[in-house]
């Protein structure tokens, strides 16, 4: 959901395999025509791609986690229902989205295993705390807000697994990001301490959401070759900057206000934001956020304690294989 | 405003419909505690797909309760502002999750049961409760195949898994009896055609699960000493907890519209 920020450049290790292959190859992503898993492709464009869509998986899965934090305190039944639906649909996303990792031949079990040994990364949104209810709003509206732009460009992906994987999750994100705001504009109807909440919410996540698409573009160390492949569609500031521009009226509708007292509309319209504290970006995806090592706990803990409901599974289905066998030998 | 707990005149009808709205809603409640935490991401998705369906069934439940009623409680009142002594749940329904073991067993438990109990109230002379129960039923259906296939493999694949799915079935054993329970409240609804009679159930029940329990190598304990009181109010300890949790926000915030 949430992997812009992610993108790291493949630069120097790039082996393009066969010239003649790699000119077929880029003519076709040239003319716009999906790849398939069992196409040619350079083993570079594979490999970032495996990266790309695991780290998203990653994302989805460890993005249950703030949200999931809310299900058993969540303040009517409808919402209570609404938000394990809504945390029930990322891990879905996780799960087809290691399926379309999966195409490019590593296994759900290789990918889940770097993450929990810290060597794969997940969206750095996800190491923020869910302090209140405001803030099962504001990741709603904000956090699936942003992933919607930078997913967006991502359903016409050169790559046809996760391009179409991209299109089922962008519907439901945008529903989620609807409810987000609906949740938003109930607290800022409501009473002064309401409003409070939802202000202080804004007010934390308003800067990390930012930092969600990555790097400005000029220090940017995203690969032309990621744009070259039709993997990326636009830079990390022409995204942001959509998202900004969309953001503002949505936030001046619900009365709240952006912790920004700098920003200011320019004669083009667009919203022209501070600084981004890249320092706190850095730190946060070098495992210094508030809850890296919390989210990386709990994942591992689920994985652990589940590990004896794997191994049954296995065994049994092998004892059922032995006794099939069995029965077709008599 | 106040976040007191509200008064529910408890006429059978009601009492009846808030029981089963509280076996919902506490059942749906714990199985939406492994959200982000299942052994694995398919269960992660079956856990919330039953913890919806019974949030669902409880949602229903509550609000034609409120409408019977009539005193201007609603699904949110029922759900957030009464007590541990107001609430009527199972006492099965409540204990904890455990491990995956215990959650399986005390769903399949209850699904077996849920299964039957809904199918027969479709019949119902009541004409909410029997499209309750027609929506129930088909949900209940796919709690007890999910389950029952879980007990099996767990039962019959490890020593480990084993292990902890006999120790679930014995410690949970106990909490059975009180499905089949039927006190005077209730008996007016069975003999007036609303409700149904669920000892009647209690063969079918025992049939499926000592099929199941035997297919995953497993054992039912022959202590026959169950528990009961959540019908009336008198619950575990943990029902206590799972409260101050689930109603913190309407505690905090008394009034406030979400």
């Amino acid at each position: 959901m949430y992997t812009q920020a992610l993108n790291t450049s493949e630069g120097d290790d790039r082996h393009i395999e066969d010239a003649t292959r790699a000119a077929q190859f880029q003519a076709r992503i040239d003319a716009d025509e999906r790849i398939e898993p069992n196409d040619w492709m350079p083993a570079a464009y594979r490999k970032t791609l495996t990266r790309q869509i695991s780290q998203h998986a990653h994302s989805e899965i460890v993005g249950m986690l703030p949200e999931g934090n809310w299900i058993a305190r969540a303040p009517s039944l409808r919402r209570k229902a609404a938000l394990l639906a809504k945390v029930q649909d990322e891990c879905g996303h996780g799960l087809y989205l290691y399926a379309a990792a999966e195409t490019l031949g590593s296994s759900r079990e290789e990918l889940v295993d770097a993450m929990l040994a810290g060597k794969a990364k997940y969206s750095s949104i996800f190491n923020y705390p869910t302090l209140t209810w405001a803030d099962i709003g504001t990741i709603g509206w904000l956090v699936d807000g942003a992933a919607i732009m930078n997913q967006i460009p991502l359903c016409r992906c050169s790559y046809g697994p996760y391009a179409r994987a991209m299109i089922r999750v962008c519907k439901e994100e945008s529903f989620h990001q609807r409810q987000g705001f609906e949740i938003m504009l109930t607290l800022c109807r409501g009473t002064d301490e309401q409003k409070a909440m939802a202000q202080d919410a804004l007010n934390r996540w308003w800067w990390p959401v930012l930092m969600m698409f990555g790097p400005p573009d000029q220090v940017s160390q995203h690969s032309d070759t990621s744009t070259k492949w039709k993997i990326k569609r636009f830079s990390n500031d022409e995204l942001r900057q959509k998202f900004v521009d969309a953001t503002v009226p949505q936030a001046q509708f619900l009365g709240l206000t952006i912790p920004d007292p700098g920003m200011k509309q320019n004669a083009n319209g667009n919203w022209e934001y501070s600084a981004i504290d890249w320092d706190e970006f850095k730190q946060v995806l070098a495992g210094n956020g508030p809850c890296n090592r919390d989210r990386l706990a709990a994942r591992r803990k689920a994985h652990e304690d589940g590990a004896w409901v794997r191994e049954a599974a296995m065994a049994y289905a092998e004892k059922r294989r032995q006794r099939s066998a069995l029965q077709a030998a008599e | 405003m106040a976040a007191i707990n509200i008064q529910v005149s408890e006429t059978p009808l009601v009492l009846y419909t808030l029981r089963r709205a509280d076996d919902a809603l506490i059942l749906g409640h714990r199985l939406s505690e492994w959200c982000g935490h299942a052994p694995m991401l398919e269960e992660d998705m079956a856990l919330a797909n039953m913890g919806l369906d019974l949030l669902g069934q409880a949602r229903e439940l509550y609000s034609y309760a409120a409408k019977v009623e009539g005193r201007g409680n609603d699904e949110d009142k029922f759900a957030y502002l009464r007590d541990v002594r107001q609430y009527r749940n199972l006492l099965l329904l409540e204990q904890p999750n455990g491990d995956f073991a215990r959650t399986m067993v005390r769903q399949f438990f209850y699904a077996a049961f849920a299964d039957l109990y809904w199918r027969a109230m479709m019949r119902s002379t009541d004409a909410t409760l029997a499209a309750i129960a027609a929506k129930s039923e088909k949900e209940s259906a796919y709690h007890v195949r999910h389950c029952s296939e879980w007990i099996v493999r767990l039962g019959d694949g490890t020593e480990e898994s084993h292990r902890r799915t006999q120790g679930a079935v014995d410690e949970l054993w106990a909490f059975t009896g009180e499905m089949f329970e039927v006190d005077d409240s209730e008996r007016g609804l069975i003999d007036g055609g609303i409700a149904i009679d669920p000892a009647t159930l209690r063969p079918q029940w025992l049939k499926t699960v000592s099929d199941i329990v035997r297919e995953a190598t497993l054992v039912l304990p022959d202590n026959n000493w169950m528990q009961q009181g959540g019908r009336s109010g008198r619950h575990s300890e943990h029902l206590g907890h799972l409260l101050s949790e689930l109603q913190s926000m309407q505690r905090t915030f008394p009034g406030a519209t979400w």
